[in-house]
Order: structure tokens, then sequence, then C-alpha cells
């Protein structure tokens, strides 16, 4: 009986914060645009009974789904969403993992300090701090002042407002939470692995990739994971930073929300990203358990 | 038959593998090692024995190329090895840890080493199998390191180290991570493997018992020197200082003034207590100091005072250490001394002869202690 009282703690929060708001947002999908409040129909009236209830669910259908199809909009901006959001997370990698190796190998009285100053920009909104992505990027800002002022370039880089800042956000935001599960398995490396490599006959460099690599694959999946995931239905940093041509499914839900109020529609659109998110965070979680396993 | 005595230390002509020439390893202020020189010869099992931080995980550091020396030399068959690094070197380590690489299977761990050299795959293929067989893991070899035992880890971090055919082995503290029984059972095993092989093996311990079983020489290091290196049997019998006779074994310490008499020296060692002589070949001044270092085993205890022996002396049992085959009695001089005395336990306990605060006497011969300077 404890047990399960304990076990019914999590069930209940996910009961309450996860089911019960995709359920609702499942069932709008399945509604009519309707010039009401709210603007869907039908609604469920519990006043009529057993009728009003069958007539409810005789009114739900899968219309918004098909519309999804029948406009490329929206399958071109799912494409481009995950496309943006593989080539973000490469980069984010290729950022991240020099960062925490250096960490991970840095003197022990350094790390706390390190440490902090990557999770420092978590203490300044998420908002602001795309916001001064701008005044960095824009054609009058800080980036190509400097780079005139140094004679490098002569006319001002668009970079705002194209995909290279929407990507440069990207990897900015999302960056410790590449940084942190990589440097957690290289920190836990134990060092004599590459005096051992070395005694056998590895230079530095095929001891990195024979040993530290592959030990740190770990550290890469979830930190991959925990970048591309949010990325996919990223809405901010495309809506702030993107131009017009950047097209992201975040943003499309938004138009569809705020500018169309067309709820159904937009509610598709969510169910739809939430399943295509379902898998990855499926692998995701099996990384988790098969590391767990091996830990033992 | 006249079987050849494995000594090359004692061969003028042997040209030993290992040479340290003056060798000194400072870390920071701090002397790791201090001007050493000494050799290994081909074939030797060479255990390198100390209290921790004494200097000799820093020695075998330097063989491997992980420590460059401060000052000095070290030759391997003929050859500086300062400005080789460790990849190069025909030196292998097996490491405390072990260092297995847990993401590679026991068959990819033992030719991790084989591939660097860029051999041809059967030749890996054959090397890995002789490998298996030589350790008996042949039915692990597809297991990952983290689902094999203790032991079998220690079988495959040592196969690992052997796969390259090494001039050097070096072992740092192989056996520690074992339980006892499993410990002996290795110790044996190691020095087969090593006859097997020919290799030369260096092996870094704190375990006396571990040196002295595995080792044709052992080096008894103490603040980064090396003490005294020799075969066991010489270092338990003829220590040369009353620290290597204090690390290795048990003993019993008396010191006292030395006075030159017949083929020896009669030790005055406290107020009231008889001389004792010992047969000793160093040279002293009449009147300086020495220490005498007696072997509880080498010590007799008795009821009455025996006749034969010119050292004897009278005092109470203080204390019974029971070992099950053996008892180590602690004696009390009337002077205050503790001498150790050590008797096979013949007789069923509750049968023993002597018990504590009884008077008992003590007595050793005349070469049954060792004459020490102080």
């Amino acid at each position: 009986m404890r047990r399960l009282a304990l076990i019914a703690v999590p069930y209940l929060w996910l009961l309450a914060l996860f089911l019960v708001p995709f359920i609702i947002v499942l069932k709008i999908s399945l509604s009519d645009y309707a010039l009401s409040i709210p603007p869907y129909s039908p609604t469920l009236d519990l006043s009529t009974g057993w009728q009003g209830i069958k007539s409810f669910f005789g009114a739900l259908d899968f219309e918004n789904f098909t519309f999804l199809t029948t406009d490329d909009l929206y399958w071109k901006a799912y494409l481009s969403s995950v496309k943006i959001a593989v080539v973000a997370t490469l980069c984010t990698l290729l950022v991240g993992y020099p960062i925490a190796y250096g960490m991970a190998n840095a003197p022990d009285h350094w790390r706390p300090t390190l440490m902090m100053l990557v999770i420092l920009p978590f203490w300044t909104s998420f908002l602001i701090r795309v916001y001064s992505w701008m005044g960095i990027l824009s054609t009058e800002g800080y980036l190509n002042q400097l780079l005139i002022g140094m004679g490098l370039i002569s006319e001002p880089l668009m970079i705002l407002n194209t995909n290279t800042a929407v990507y440069i956000g990207i990897v900015y935001t999302y960056l410790p939470f590449m940084i942190l599960p990589i440097y957690a398995t290289l920190e836990r490396m134990d060092a004599s692995l590459l005096e051992a490599a070395e005694d056998l006959g590895c230079s530095r460099m095929q001891a990195f990739w024979l040993v530290t690599f592959p030990l740190s694959r770990n550290g890469i999946i979830a930190g991959c994971f925990l970048v591309f995931i949010p990325t996919i239905g990223e809405f901010v940093i495309p809506a702030l930073l993107g131009g017009s041509d950047t097209l992201m499914i975040g943003k499309v839900l938004w138009e569809e929300f705020f500018n169309n109020r067309d709820w159904p529609v937009a509610s598709a659109v969510a169910v739809i990203l939430l399943l295509i998110l379902i898998i990855p965070i499926i692998l995701f979680q099996r990384n988790e358990q098969k590391q767990r396993e091996a830990e033992g | 038959m006249s079987q050849t005595v494995f000594e090359p230390w004692n061969d003028p002509d042997a040209k030993p593998l290992i040479q340290f020439k003056g060798v000194t390893k400072r870390f920071g202020d701090f002397t790791a090692i201090d001007d050493q020189t000494f050799d290994i010869y081909e074939r030797e099992f060479f255990a390198l024995l100390g209290p921790s931080g004494c200097g000799k995980t820093t020695m075998m550091r330097m063989l491997a190329g992980f420590e460059a020396p401060t000052e000095g030399t070290i030759w391997l068959d003929g050859q500086d090895i300062a400005p080789i690094p460790p990849n190069k070197r025909a030196v292998n380590m097996m490491f405390q840890s072990y260092a297995l690489f847990p993401h590679l299977s026991v068959w990819d761990n033992i030719a991790f080493g084989l591939k660097r050299d860029g051999l041809p795959r059967d030749a890996i293929g054959d090397r890995v199998a002789e490998m298996l067989k030589l350790t008996r893991l042949e039915k692990f070899a597809k297991r990952k390191p983290h689902q094999i035992s203790g032991g079998q880890r220690q079988r495959v971090a040592l196969a690992r180290s052997l796969a390259k055919a090494p001039k050097l082995l070096l072992l740092d503290e192989p056996l520690g991570a074992l339980d006892a029984k499993l410990r002996q059972d290795t110790q044996f095993e190691l020095m087969d493997i090593q006859e097997t092989t020919g290799t030369t093996f260096v092996i870094v311990t704190h375990d006396q018992e571990e040196a002295m079983t595995v080792a044709s020489r052992v080096a008894v290091m103490d603040d980064g020197r090396i003490m005294q290196a020799d075969t066991p049997a010489n270092i338990y019998e003829m220590p040369n200082s009353v620290y290597v006779a204090d690390f290795i074994g048990d003993v019993t310490i008396l010191e006292g003034t030395a006075t030159r008499s017949g083929n020896g020296y009669d030790i005055t060692f406290a107020e009231g207590q008889p001389s004792l002589h010992a047969e000793s070949e160093i040279a002293l001044t009449d009147g300086s100091r020495a220490a005498l270092a007696i072997r509880p085993e080498k010590v007799s205890i008795s009821a009455e005072r025996p006749e034969d022996k010119r050292n004897a002396l009278q005092g109470k049992i203080l204390d019974i250490a029971y070992l099950g085959n053996l008892s180590t009695y602690h004696v009390e001089l009337p002077s205050g001394q503790i001498v150790k005395a050590q008797a096979a336990n013949t007789r069923r306990l509750s049968r023993r002869s002597f018990t504590w605060e009884d008077e008992v006497w003590i007595s050793w011969t005349d070469t049954a202690a060792v004459l020490l300077e102080a």
C-alpha cells in the first residue's frame, strides 16, 4: 500500500502536468474552427446527458490533420526545423566538446569556477540574452563595428535575420546542455587509461580518438538529445534572430495560434510535433538506461 | 647434476638490461629519488619494496616514460631512454588500477597494443590467442571488463601488457586489489609466467611477503633511496641497516656499545644485564654504538637457563601473539626492553608450556643475531 502511494506521486504528476494538457490539445486538434469563445467547436455539454456526449464525439474528426498534408508549408516547416536542429546540434557539439574537454583537464581548483562560468548565463533572462544578440549581430551592431574598426571588412555583414543568426543563437543558448553531460563523463574518466594507451603505443592524438572519445560517447549522446529536442520546437530564437525565410515549426505554431486564431490547426501542428519528438526522447531514455546498466 | 644459479648481479661480465646512473627526481622542493645508481639484469624479477611515498612508483614511472629524471640517465639495453617517449619504448606497464579499456572486449584490450604496431590481422589473432591461453582467459575473450571478476581483470591486464613482448614489464602493485587467498595463487602464477616468457619484470609493492615470494632480488627503499638490493634470503638474513632489518619481517633491535671479542663483538645494552655476543665481520671501534637485530624465530624460550648458549636473558612474558602454527612471545627484560621469541605450537593450546606473567629464559646462538651500525 505504501509502495503504491509512493509510485502514485510521479504518476499523478505526469497525469496532471502532461497527460491532461495533452488530451486537451489533442481534443482541440480534432475539433473545428469556430467564431466563438473558445474559438472551436464542439464543446462538451453535459447538461444534455448521454445525447450530448454522443454528439460531442461524433463531431470530432481528423480534418485538421488532413489539412496539414494539403498545404506544403507545414511539412516544409517540420523538415526545416529538423534540419536546423540537426545542424545546430552538431555545431553545439563542435563548440561544446573542446570546452568540456578543457574543463575536465583543468587543474582541480579551477573546475568549480569554470563550471560556474558555464552556468552563469542562466542567471539572466533567456529573452534578454537573445535580444542582446540582436544588438551584437545587427548591421550597426558591435560585431560589425569591431570588424570594420579592425579593417577586416569594409561593408557590414548581414548576419541578423538570417539562418546564421539562428544557429548562433541556438548554439549560444543550448551550449551548457551540451557541455555539462560531456564534462561529467570526461571528468569521471580514469587518467591511467590514457597512460595505458600511450604505454601500448598510441600517440596522444590516437589515445584521444581510441579511448577518450569513445568513452565520452554517452555524454555526447545525452548532450545532443538535450540540445536537439528543445531546438526542434524553438520559437523565440527564430522569431527574434531569424529572417522571413527562416522556417521553423515553432514559428508556424505561433502564427496559427495568435495571428490566424485557428486553435484546432495549431493544436494539430503541436500534436504532430510531439509525435516527431517522441522518437528521439525514447532513444534518449534508452541511452540513459543502457548507461546505468553498464555502470551497474 | 649441477644447477646453474641465476645470479647475474654477481657476474662481473653480465651486461645489465637497465642501468640507473645517478638518477635524481625532484618535484618542486620534494626529492622523490635521490641520486640512485643501480643495475637490473635480463630475466630478473626485480622488486621495489618500500612504504608509500618512498619513491618506488616514481622509479617505475621513469622507466615507463611518464616521468623524466631531473638529473642522471636511465639506460635500457645500452641506450639512453630519456629521449624516447612512452609510446616508443620497448617497456610495458601493468597499472595498479589495471586501466582496462571499459568499452573494449577482453580480446580487443589485449590486441590494443598489437594493432598500434600495425601487425597483420592473423598475426594479431595468433598473438592474442597465445596470451589468452597463457593467462587462461580463452572463455572470456568476448566479455567486457565489467563482466568479469577482479582476478580475471588482473590477468587481462597482465596479458595486455605482455602481448607486445616487451623487453621489460613493469608491474605497479599488481596484486593489490585481490583478496589474500587469490593473491597467493596469483603470485605463483606471475612467477610461472615470468619464467615462461623470459621477460624481465620490475614489480612495485609495499607488501614484503609478496616481494620476498616472487622476486629474484628485492630493493628496499626509503626516502628516495635504495637501502639494500639483494636476494630475499640475504635481505632477511643479512640486512645492512637497522631500517632494512626492521622493515622486513619481525625483529627485535637491541642497541648498545660494542667491544671487540673473539670473532665478533660483545654488546653491552643495559645496566645490570649480561653482555651479548654476536659474530660479525663488520668493523667497529671499541665503545661505538651498535644495534643487534634478532629474528624472533631464532630465539628459543625455556623455563631453565640453557647451558649451551652464551646469549641468555631472563624476563617475564608480557604478551603472546597466537598465529596458529606459531606463537610469538613478547618477553620483557628487567631493564625494560622487549624481546620477541617465536616457538612452534607443537602442543595443543590448552597444554602450552608458558603463559602470561611467567618468568622465562630466552637464548640464542652467537651467529643468530646480526650486528649493525646504529
